[in-house]
């Protein structure tokens, strides 16, 4: 038997939408709709949190302690210098990935990308094993050039590089792989030996893949806490990176915590919105 | 070092997966020579492995007597290192690069400075009518304007050898043939060979001295493009070039079909294997028994198809030997032709081209022996 299904309202701009752009009922039924809800309750309510708790009144008070200024510049300098290493020596192993072939090359494509996936504390552990003062290549640093890494700026920047290079190699390695390799084929015919057609065509070619892999290693760095704390530690103005500084902050001076994060968060909307135009106009060249 | 002066000798097999090219060539210096074939018929295999993108497996590849690439001897000419010229079938031009840039590229990575490379560059962009279009990018110059910049580009390296991978496909019809009679003035004043590979005949004999035409991988006829535009010695060839063409055995004035019936032909002293072409303009449609004339040749052949091309109308006939006819429409309305109707076709003797069938060519099935659509 045939029930004749009862009429809903429809409005007239739901009517004129339908007649622009076809399709049917866009509406979302309830067991679709009540869980997507609650997914963006939980995403925005924390970050809803931060903007009400804010000390609004006082926050030039609470950022200016010195300790905040210095975690601050601290964490932008290292950021930006583990960024740097990692384009000169990330972008190299992403060409090597994706345009070559050896023998491992498929292991090694999963080992250089497992920092994406190991617990930070972990690459904090395995960093301090390998660069410690008793560490496998440590103690020769120690013994033969006085060189002691951790608990040092340097720490920071290396703490963060492990953790931070892996996203550029795989942005970079996936435009590598997906960009036209006709154009590198007529440079040869043009006469261009493999380093030109690098630097005068495969790079220009893949930029935007490049800043935006730029962008998210440089963002992961910023955020970099668990293995740094572990490598580096966190003395103030050597090694206390912004997210260490919020970290402790939040024990003794709650206000300051909420400013220091109110930065980061701000720094990471500004991140993500250079993201969203370098794809777009990644989008439209391609 | 060897006899060909400046010129292309290509003696090679060049393998890719499965496919297996194997072609033995000459091209002189100052002669296009057209690689005219089917897709997958190792055009642009070839010129891959001209310009040292593709090594090949056996035998050589020398340009002047320079060795580019020798398989017995190892020796190999890295791509960058060879003075090539190509112009890719969808150009390729640099998309972050200028014009100017683009066509400076080569003088700048053979080793030039920026000044001289541009100078360089400009000579080119002058002399092809591109100095307008020097500060624009790649995606905001039409079809034709891209080909010119390819083929500048390609030139600016003063290379020895031009490879052309079928230059005008990308343009629409409209511009075709302004490109087309533009290419060939450069290509004139071009001093090395050029290889041009394409697919459209039409191109081929207007822009080539030489054709040699690829099927499968190898070189199953060469020629002027009038040779082989007249005497097909494939079924490929006959349908770009729009005859009818068959496989029979001549004896004397006649030549039995392998696809049916026996044609009247001039008496050249022909015996043995041989092709026949027939023009599909040149046989007359009867709707009844034609009065005795000079065409020697009558035959019934029921129509299976009818198809509108721009001025006549094409007819798919079945008889011994199927055929393919060109009528006028006003033609077919007088004589009712309609799929099914009984007709009459003659052809004089003179009309028909009888050539020896060259064995390594093998290129004709004997089947239905008959050559569709031109």
């Amino acid at each position: 038997m045939v029930t004749s299904p009862a009429p809903s309202h429809l409005t007239a701009r739901e009517r004129a939408r339908r007649a622009a752009r076809g399709g049917a009922s866009r509406s979302a039924p309830a067991p679709l709709l009540v869980p997507a809800l609650i997914a963006v309750a939980f995403l925005l309510l924390p970050l809803a949190g931060l903007l009400i708790r804010a000390p609004w009144g006082h926050l030039g008070a609470a950022l200016s302690g010195s300790d905040a200024t210095q975690a601050l510049t601290l964490s932008l300098w290292t950021a930006t210098v583990s960024t740097g290493i990692s384009l000169l020596i990330g972008v190299p192993l992403a060409w090597l990935l994706a345009r070559t072939t050896f023998p491992g090359q498929r292991l090694l494509r999963a080992l250089v990308t497992l920092p994406l996936v190991l617990p930070p504390v972990v690459g904090g552990v395995a960093l301090l094993l390998a660069f410690g003062r008793t560490g496998v290549i440590g103690r020769y640093l120690d013994a033969w050039f006085g060189l002691t890494i951790p608990f040092t700026p340097l720490a920071v920047v290396m703490a963060e590089t492990f953790v931070a290079m892996p996203f550029l190699i795989i942005t970079v390695e996936g435009a590598l792989r997906s960009a036209d390799q006709g154009f590198e084929e007529a440079a040869a015919t043009l006469g261009a030996r493999r380093m030109i057609v690098f630097s005068r065509i495969t790079v220009p070619m893949i930029a935007p893949s490049l800043g935006a892999g730029a962008v998210l290693c440089w963002a992961r760095a910023l955020g970099e806490f668990g293995a740094t704390i572990t490598f580096a530690g966190s003395f103030p103005g050597q090694t206390e990176t912004m997210p260490i500084a919020v970290y402790y902050a939040l024990q003794t001076d709650p206000n300051a915590a909420i400013a220091l994060s109110l930065v980061l968060l701000l720094v990471s909307i500004v991140v993500l919105v250079s993201l969203r135009e370098r794809w777009l106009r990644g989008g439209s060249i391609s | 070092m060897t006899a060909d002066g400046g010129g292309l000798a290509v003696e090679a097999e060049v393998r890719r997966g499965t496919f297996i090219l194997g072609v033995s060539l000459t091209a002189p210096p100052g002669q296009v020579v057209g690689l005219l074939g089917p897709n997958g018929a190792g055009k642009s295999t070839l010129l891959s492995a001209v310009a040292g993108l593709t090594p090949v497996s056996a035998g050589r590849i020398t340009l002047a007597g320079h060795v580019l690439d020798d398989a017995d001897r190892g020796t190999f000419v890295e791509a960058a290192g060879r003075p090539v010229g190509f112009v890719f079938q969808n150009y390729r031009l640099f998309p972050h690069l200028t014009v100017a840039d683009n066509v400076a590229f080569s003088p700048r990575a053979r080793g030039l400075g920026r000044r001289a490379a541009r100078s360089a560059a400009q000579h080119w962009l002058d002399r092809l009518g591109l100095a307008d279009l020097a500060g624009r990018k790649p995606d905001q110059l039409s079809g034709g304007q891209a080909q010119r910049v390819a083929l500048a580009r390609a030139l600016a390296g003063e290379p020895q050898l031009l490879l052309l991978d079928e230059p005008l496909s990308a343009l629409d019809a409209g511009t075709r043939l302004d490109v087309q009679a533009e290419l060939k003035r450069h290509l004139a004043d071009f001093a090395g060979p050029c290889l041009l590979v394409t697919h459209d005949p039409l191109e081929a004999l207007v822009l080539a001295d030489q054709l040699i035409v690829l099927e499968g991988g190898r070189i199953v006829q060469q020629g002027t493009p009038q040779q082989v535009a007249r005497r097909p010695g494939t079924e490929y060839v006959a349908k770009l070039v729009g005859l009818n063409l068959y496989v029979g055995r001549a004896d004397g004035s006649r030549v039995t079909l392998d696809a049916g019936g026996t044609f009247i032909v001039p008496d050249q002293g022909q015996h043995g294997d041989v092709l026949l072409s027939v023009r599909p303009s040149a046989i007359t449609v009867s709707s009844q028994h034609p009065q005795p004339s000079s065409a020697r040749n009558t035959w019934t052949a029921k129509i299976t198809g009818l198809t509108l091309l721009a001025d006549r109308v094409r007819l798919d006939l079945d008889g011994d030997p199927p055929v393919l006819v060109d009528v006028t429409p006003a033609a077919v309305a007088e004589l009712s032709l309609e799929p099914g109707s009984q007709v009459w076709l003659t052809v004089k003797a003179t009309d028909l081209e009888v050539y020896p069938r060259d064995p390594a060519a093998g290129g004709v099935s004997t089947g239905p022996g008959r050559v569709t659509r031109g």
